[in-house]
């Protein structure tokens, strides 16, 4: 399963590989790429162990609110 | 909690410097004990979310600016240095929200490319006409679009005709009229008419979301100066650590230590080369020019030779029979007729040519009527028709089937190409009997695109092309090019272009990203005609022309070399800003306010030299397209 979170404005480039190192070390996530320039999260994983909203909690709880999601 | 500071960031950081105002007028009223009162709330509403943000991060074991921030104001309220908490505090939030306005300003150009992209369909399921998601929309699908909507799919008209925008997908503003049969891209707009299309790429397939997608990547792709930036950012943030703890330990001034660690971060540096290049690929993409990462705006700033092919690149490509020239009785259409069904074997434009002429006057042409018919790749056809044997083609053809070409045909050949168009022989039984020509169209913007590459810098362009030598120095003479190389096989091609770089040139080929792939990925910075997005030029390019005009690729130069200026300016602004900084604060000039602010100051500055960039035209360019939309 495929998932888009798009984020606020990312303002720090090197903030954004503290998203991509905690979701690479989730349970579940099979690859995590975040966007800066576009502010996109790109996430593979797999539904049974981790879910697209506790993927956007993460997000949320590193310090970026989520504005949308998309799952495929 | 996070999230609560997140919500009101804006009105803390608007409570916090009303304060610091209020704080000011107690003070020139002479009354400093409230001063400090304000200044302390100012420096409390401020610290909420930067605290929250650093313990957020310190959570998931990383460090942040935010907590050093937190650390040096709590160190300054501890110390009564009231003024400078509120301030630095203060000035962080702004700078930050400053930031983040100005970031969403040079990311606006994709951003508003993404907008175009629709919503909502109209189909019919059913036998009912309903409004789905866009997402839902399936391959195959019967799609409705009407006057000012946009199409929500890539697919292919059933009914009804219309003028339709396509300057998301081609960068191009003028309507193009389509009717049944034709392909429809996804984000383009209905001037005006009414069509009904068969889905053909849904979602995430259609030319539209490869687009954008394409140029999201090729905003992330790091050009060399960046990863060298990000290499020394790497080196740089421990170094200024040890730093800050080696002034503690030689001052024992705990304050000063802050200041420079929180000074030293290298802000500008790190935003610095990224907005400018996300600005100029954004610019780029949204005249039509996709620019595939920073490392190709560096190749293609640095362009001194430029290499074209001719057909479908300084011309139109799109070639049309202009004369037929018969040298015995044979009657035209049947002469014609003849051809056409040998040369139905050929993928050669020319060949091509002849048979679209050939159904053009209705004449009823069976590819089966053709007997052992051949093609031979870059010179013509060989085959049996009506119990004749016929090779057509051009004068190496001929001579490599030793058919002998008297001084008057070889005239008229000659004088064919010197008019610019492509001559070809027709021989039956080892006899020519007569002569077609076809006439390719030079491309109206391609001068203007070439005295432009010229004017900024590029000292060589040079054709190369398949094509007979009086064709092609036509064409040469007309553009003003400095040389070029006529009857070429592909690989003359790629040899032309492996000596050139063997030579120190930097060298650009132009192609129309079909027939000219490897030749494409062999030069420093391959260019195609992308024809509206078709699969094989977005893949095998640099650089891809969406609308296949050469006045965009002129404007993908011109951004280039802007944006890589841009760049370096940057670069240098940051880097005299962190020397200046901490040779300041060292010697005793810089505070941890006015540092602050003239970090602040830096950071924006790179951001607004970025966003110039977003707005950059090419003047003449837009000067050509006026001149189109009225006549």
């Amino acid at each position: 399963m495929k998932t888009n979170l798009q984020t606020e404005t990312f303002t720090c480039p090197s903030c954004i590989k503290k998203i991509e190192r905690n979701l690479n070390s989730q349970e579940g996530v099979d690859a995590a790429k975040v966007l800066f320039n576009s502010s996109k999260v790109k996430v593979e994983h797999d539904e049974n162990q981790i879910n697209a909203e506790e993927i956007k909690g993460i997000v949320e709880k590193l310090g970026y609110p989520v504005l949308d999601i998309k799952s495929r | 909690m996070n999230t609560w500071f997140n919500k009101h960031l804006n009105t803390l950081m608007y409570a916090s410097g009303i304060l610091i105002v209020i704080g000011l007028i107690f003070r020139t009223a002479g009354n400093a004990e409230i001063m400090n009162i304000t200044f302390v709330l100012a420096a409390i509403a401020a610290i909420g979310p930067i605290a929250s943000k650093a313990w957020m991060a310190l959570s998931m074991k990383s460090f942040s600016i935010e907590l050093l921030i937190t650390i040096a104001v709590a160190g300054a309220l501890f110390i009564q240095e009231y003024t400078e908490a509120a301030i630095v505090t203060f000035l962080f939030l702004f700078g930050a929200y400053l930031e983040k306005r100005t970031l969403e300003k040079t990311r606006s150009s994709i951003q508003s490319l993404v907008d175009m992209m629709p919503a909502a369909a109209m189909i019919i399921r059913d036998g009912r006409e309903r409004e789905v998601d866009v997402d839902d929309v399936e391959e195959g699908d019967h799609v409705i679009v009407r006057p000012g909507g946009k199409i929500p799919v890539d697919g292919v008209i059933v009914k009804g005709e219309a003028n339709i925008n396509e300057a998301a997908i081609t960068g191009e503003s003028t309507p193009k009229s389509k009717t049944g049969g034709a392909e429809v891209y996804s984000g383009s707009v209905l001037d005006s008419g009414y069509i009904e299309l068969t889905a053909t790429k849904v979602g995430e397939d259609t030319t539209f979301s490869k687009i954008i997608e394409l140029v999201e990547d090729a905003q992330e792709r790091k050009s060399g100066t960046e990863k060298f930036l990000n290499r020394f950012a790497n080196y740089y943030t421990p170094a200024i650590v040890v730093l800050a703890v080696l002034v503690f330990l030689l001052t024992q001034n705990l304050h000063l230590a802050i200041t420079f660690l929180v000074i030293a971060c290298p802000g500008a540096l790190i935003i610095g080369a990224p907005v400018a290049y996300v600005a100029g690929i954004g610019n780029g993409a949204k005249n039509g020019a996709l620019i595939k990462g920073g490392e190709v705006v560096d190749n293609f700033a640095k362009i001194d030779t430029v290499i074209f092919d001719k057909t479908g690149t300084l011309t139109e490509g799109s070639p049309t029979v202009a004369d037929i020239l018969i040298f015995d009785d044979t009657e035209e259409d049947t002469f014609l007729k003849t051809i056409a069904e040998i040369e139905m074997v050929s993928e050669h434009h020319l060949g091509q040519t002849v048979v679209r002429e050939a159904r053009n006057r209705g004449l009823n042409i069976q590819k089966s009527n053709a007997e052992a018919a051949e093609a031979f790749k870059g010179k013509g056809v060989r085959g049996r028709n009506r119990g004749a044997d016929y090779i057509v083609g051009n004068k190496k053809l001929m001579e490599e089937h030793n058919i002998f070409i008297t001084n008057d045909v070889n005239d008229i050949y000659i004088s064919q190409q010197k008019k610019g168009s492509t001559a070809i022989y027709v021989a039956r039984n080892k006899e020519i009997i007569g002569i077609i020509s076809i006439m390719d169209r030079i491309r109206q913007d391609a001068a203007d695109a070439i005295r432009t590459l010229r004017e900024k810098g590029v000292k060589n362009l040079v054709m190369l092309t398949g094509d007979n030598y009086h064709s092609a120095k036509k064409v040469s003479d007309i553009l003003g090019l400095d040389g070029f190389h006529a009857e070429l096989m592909p690989e003359g091609k790629m040899r032309y272009i492996e000596q050139e770089k063997k030579n120190g040139h930097r060298v650009m080929m132009v192609g129309d990203g079909i027939n000219d792939a490897p030749a494409l990925a062999l030069a420093d910075v391959g260019i195609a005609m992308g024809h509206g997005g078709t699969d094989i030029a977005m893949e095998t390019a640099d650089v891809v022309l969406m609308g296949s005009r050469m006045e965009q690729l002129a404007h993908g130069f011109t951004i280039s070399k802007a944006t890589y200026k841009v760049m370096l300016q940057n670069t240098a602004i940051a880097l005299l800003t962190v020397a200046l900084l901490l040779g300041g604060v060292l010697y005793g000039y810089i505070h941890l306010a006015s540092g602050m602010l003239i970090h602040e100051v830096s950071i924006l500055l790179v951001i607004m030299n970025a966003m110039r960039l977003i707005k950059l035209k090419d003047r003449k360019a837009e000067a050509v397209r006026l001149k189109e939309s009225i006549s």
